[in-house]
């Protein structure tokens, strides 16, 4: 098969774009990600990852995929299976046929990732493009390089089980509409993403925010708990596919492209205002980071005090976007 | 952040890979880069891997110790906690907390075994003993 890997930031939006390109469909990563209103913000504290909140700083997994297929007027295929020799089978009757398919894994199962990032996190996406004896050839979009991986441990990690489980799901496009992104489908795409980010409820977009914030005011600085919780929090947001400050970066990549497309200078000015709140995310983790290896006291009414600036910012921004594409 | 910003630390956690980021250029566009690591990613990833470690050691102690079963130490060694072992195996979170004891995990069945060695992707006979 004639494919092309390139790295992403972002395992989603990667295996996406690299799937539309591959059919014809011309679109980097931050189009991906901007055109499916895939950036946002959310904590959910009843969805528990190993006893600590859920945080999320984009929309949950496969929304990525499926905001792309309207503005690109697209059919996909999406496949799960009851058992792991049904989704190995199918799978390996699709790359026989020459298909190029997208696969919801775990990290944790992988043999392929650095031993310290393989945590059971089950929303992982990748590529796969061919097979050779045992070992599948494998374009997994945060890694520089295809890799491989051999039958039994991509069946392990299609089929892991718990929290996001991906019970073996598979998917692929059937066809690509259109071939190029059109203006009114970015406008909608901007004006989406602006509605999350100021919706009226308390744990998405600036208001999850600041109960989030409220949250690490009521920690014990005392407790090692409270230790676990911030460590937990950067993870989150920088580690778990690219995170907060990556995923501004992106879309502000995003705004750029948007500029050109739309003819709205205006959007430049918002994408240079993204990176600097960006920028604002890494020192809210680097300071949280020190506090977790103990080179800072730790502090949690400082970190709930930045993140509520955060919210203020991003407030601002989301409010003066929404007038930029009025 | 600014290309010559993008950090390139060599966090051990990453083993050598590098990521892709984006970051601005001398122009103002926004283009990607790749970071070799970032002090704060591996600050709070060895955090991670290291609370899993004593977690797996702590029960290991137990287990010599003769007050858990094995699968306690298993349990924490593959980066889980009883919720998610619960979920990988299909138990109820009481009949795990239950089977971390040795007197009832030394009344389990091959059948119930062969559930945790699937879960945790450990041979059976692996699971009944410490490495």
């Amino acid at each position: 098969m004639n494919f092309q890997h390139q790295q992403a930031a972002h395992c989603e939006s990667g295996v996406i774009s690299s799937l539309m390109r591959h059919h014809g469909a011309p679109m980097t990563e931050a189009m991906a990600l901007g055109l499916s209103s895939a950036l946002s913000f959310a904590y959910l504290p009843f969805i528990k990852l190993s006893g600590l909140p859920l945080i999320s700083y984009r929309m949950p997994p496969k929304a990525i995929i499926k905001g792309l297929l309207a503005p690109m007027a697209a059919r996909f295929r999406f496949e799960t299976f009851r058992s792991a020799e049904a989704g190995q089978r199918r799978l390996d009757a699709l790359l026989a046929q020459g298909c190029l398919v997208g696969l919801q894994t775990s990290v944790y199962w992988l043999p392929y990732f650095p031993p310290n990032m393989r945590f059971h996190f089950n929303a992982h996406n990748l590529l796969v493009y061919g097979k050779d004896g045992n070992d599948y050839l494998i374009s997994d979009p945060v890694f520089e390089e295809p890799v491989r991986c051999a039958s039994e441990d991509l069946a392990r990690a299609r089929f892991a089980r718990g929290v996001l489980a991906p019970k073996g799901l598979m998917y692929y496009p059937q066809a690509v509409g259109r071939k190029a992104v059109d203006a009114a489908s970015v406008t909608k795409a901007i004006r989406k993403t602006v509605r999350g980010m100021l919706a009226p409820i308390p744990i998405v977009g600036v208001r999850g925010m600041r109960t989030l914030a409220g949250r690490l005011q009521r920690l014990a600085p005392a407790d090692p708990r409270s230790v676990d919780f911030i460590g937990h929090l950067v993870r989150m947001q920088e580690e778990i596919g690219t995170g907060g400050a990556g995923f501004r970066f992106i879309y502000a990549a995003f705004l750029q492209e948007a500029a050109q497309l739309l003819d709205r200078p205006q959007l430049l000015q918002m994408s240079q205002r993204l990176i600097a709140i960006g920028d604002d995310w890494r020192a809210f983790a680097l300071k949280a980071a020190r506090m977790v290896k103990g080179r800072e006291p730790v502090d949690p009414a400082a970190l709930a005090d930045r993140l509520r600036a955060q919210a203020r910012q991003e407030e601002d921004f989301f409010r003066d976007l929404k007038a930029a594409v009025a | 952040m600014d290309l010559d910003a993008v950090p390139q630390e060599g966090n051990a956690t990453l083993d050598g890979h590098s990521k892709l980021m984006y970051a601005r250029d001398a122009q103002g566009r926004v283009v990607a880069t790749t970071s070799r690591g970032w002090e704060a990613e591996e600050i709070v990833t060895s955090h991670a891997v290291d609370l899993c470690a004593a977690q797996a050691e702590a029960a290991k102690a137990r287990v010599q110790a003769g007050l858990a079963s094995p699968l306690e130490y298993w349990m924490y060694s593959r980066r889980m906690d009883v919720a998610l072992l619960s979920q990988t195996s299909g138990f109820w979170q009481w009949r795990v907390r239950r089977h971390l004891q040795p007197r009832h995990f030394a009344a389990l069945s091959p059948a119930q075994l062969a559930r945790y060695g699937d879960a945790l992707g450990l041979p059976v006979t692996t699971l009944q003993g410490l490495p």
